[in-house]
């Protein structure tokens, strides 16, 4: 066992002591009535309190035990999310075979992909493979109603939760060597390619060939979550100018605006924690937060058309993990590409 | 009837566990809690696994009283079939083509529940479409006739039918959801045709909360 760098012990501890503080927070709002705040919104704020300590519990115990059983956690979520966005979307009994590929095949395909880093298969699996795949079979079943409808909502929520969500585990397999790093002989070839070390397996506690990626996927994590709860604390204060009343009447311009401005403030305090320098990492938490907070917005008009409120409320009784991941969804692609670009462009 | 062993217990147990899972089910009691008290579920039925997913969504000790009430030709087809109804869920298999006025289903039913078993029926008689819930048999209001001291429990299927439609045999985990609802009896001077049209009510009242 090796020990953790004094960065990942900065980012985590911070993270706890946050945690910490917000939890405290949270209780004495909790019991002082008197202030006069709305009892319902406490309580909401208590669940999802609840929620951050379990990620950030499940990440935890997933970078210990090692990248398989990340990607695996990562997996699983996928696996949920998909649940819950199917069993909202209405299909048809002759979209049962095809289903049963999703749910069985694609899903875990990917995810083994993710894990034994073959880029050249997990980035084209699904856009190209499940998309092709499911079009013909749906035809196959045989129910031309609704048929291009039907085909479309399957592979979008194939999308949406399994292909980009897979992204953020994909951060822990992939090392990019720079260009300048290989052999003056090589440096032709070097140049078109992008090379990469294999890492090692897991079993191993905190192998140190992982750490910088387990801190750069738990910085996406944490910077991705803190945009949502400051577009919702800007949006409550500033809030006037509404994106999409119709769709989200909760999403203003000052939310998103004030949320992504603060997160990459935040992100880049958090440059020392991450590879990469100030200007990239200020960069790197814009866009993936403006991305991700606008995936928010998509799956509420998907969840508007349905007439519901949460993916969650659905069927009584479950947690709603598409509500709690759909912005780590959208952001998770950007991020990863906006990482790969930017080791590309670091000097050995 | 015979006490489970320990190995048909355990399974039982795995059973009901794994069909809680890929089902998704979530639970839910409206106005009515679980009880081992004797009881009649009835159910609206879409798919083959009604039986399996109202049967594991009632807690363990509940679960070991209470018998479903299942169609003889599809369950005794192929040993693990046989043994999984006859040993693990203990179902009462009832003849749907062969009925002996002598031994009809509901006096069979009655016998084998004795003073210490539930039932679970599906009053339907055959799985429905998942859209609407069809028009209720009798043998509902005659188990209801005579023995007015069972508790009629009516119970919501909801979203099971897409798990694993009629004629699939591979069930997609999707979630769906068993609503358990407030027991009704039999009343007095109700005439059959109003008992039924209650109990089917009772049922579709489920849907709605």
């Amino acid at each position: 066992m090796s020990t953790p760098e004094a960065q990942t012990l900065w980012l985590v501890g911070g993270v706890i002591l946050l945690l910490g503080m917000v939890t405290l927070g949270g209780m004495y709002l909790k019991r002082r009535l008197d202030l006069g705040l709305d009892p319902a919104a406490v309580a909401q704020f208590h669940r999802r309190v609840v929620i951050w300590w379990l990620l950030c519990l499940l990440l935890a115990t997933a970078f210990i035990l090692g990248r398989y059983w990340t990607v695996g956690l990562f997996g699983l979520m996928s696996f949920w999310a998909l649940r819950e966005y199917v069993t909202l979307t209405p299909t048809r009994r002759s979209d049962h075979r095809a289903l049963f590929w999703v749910f069985f095949v694609f899903t875990p395909a990917q995810y083994v992909a993710v894990a034994l880093d073959r880029y050249e298969v997990y980035s084209i699996l699904i856009p190209v493979g499940a998309f092709l795949f499911l079009a013909i079979r749906v035809a196959m079943a045989g129910d031309f109603k609704n048929y291009l409808e039907r085909v479309a909502k399957i592979q979008v929520g194939l999308m949406i939760c399994v292909y980009c969500l897979s992204f953020a585990p994909a951060l822990l397999t992939r090392q990019f060597v720079p260009p300048q790093a290989s052999p003056v002989a090589e440096a032709t070839t070097a140049a078109a390619e992008v090379h990469r070390v294999p890492p090692p397996a897991t079993g191993v506690i905190w192998p140190e060939v992982h750490e910088e990626r387990a801190r750069l996927l738990f910085f996406f994590v944490l910077v991705v979550q803190l945009a949502e709860v400051l577009q919702y604390g800007w949006g409550h204060l500033l809030g006037q100018h509404r994106i999409a009343p119709e769709v989200s009447p909760s999403r203003t311009w000052e939310g998103f605006l004030g949320g992504v401005a603060s997160a990459t403030v935040v992100g880049a305090a958090l440059s020392w924690a991450v590879p990469f320098p100030l200007w990239q990492t200020a960069l790197l938490a814009a866009a993936t937060t403006a991305v991700g907070l606008a995936g928010g917005l998509v799956m509420s008009a998907i969840k508007r058309d349905r007439g519901v409120e949460d993916y969650g409320t659905l069927i009584t009784g479950h947690a709603g993990v598409l509500d709690r991941i759909d912005t780590l969804c959208f952001a998770a692609p950007v991020f990863f590409y906006l990482t790969q670009a930017f080791y590309l462009t670091q000097p050995a | 009837m015979e006490e489970p062993t320990w190995f048909q217990s355990t399974l039982a147990h795995a059973l009901a566990l794994t069909a809680r899972i890929i089902s998704g089910a979530s639970v839910r009691w409206i106005d009515c809690q679980p009880d081992t008290c004797q009881r009649v579920y009835f159910a609206n039925h879409t798919s083959h696994l009604d039986a399996l997913v109202l049967w594991a969504s009632l807690p363990g000790e509940v679960r070991r009283l209470t018998r479903p009430v299942a169609a003889r030709d599809y369950w005794q087809r192929g040993w693990i079939r046989r043994y999984l109804a006859n040993r693990v869920f203990r179902a009462l298999l009832i003849d749907r083509y062969n009925i002996k006025v002598h031994r009809s289903p509901v006096d069979e039913m009655l016998r084998a529940i004795g003073d210490r078993y539930s039932l679970i029926v599906f009053p339907e008689g055959h799985r429905n479409t998942g859209e609407e819930i069809g028009q209720f048999k009798s043998g509902l209001y005659y188990l209801a006739k005579k023995r007015p001291d069972l508790e009629l429990i009516p119970v919501h299927i909801d979203n099971l039918n897409r798990v694993l439609p009629r004629g699939e045999f591979l069930p997609v985990p999707l979630l769906s959801c068993i609503t358990f609802g407030p027991p009704i009896w039999l009343q007095s001077g109700e005439t059959k045709a109003e008992f039924l049209q209650r109990a089917r009510q009772a049922v579709l009242r489920l849907k709605e909360q």
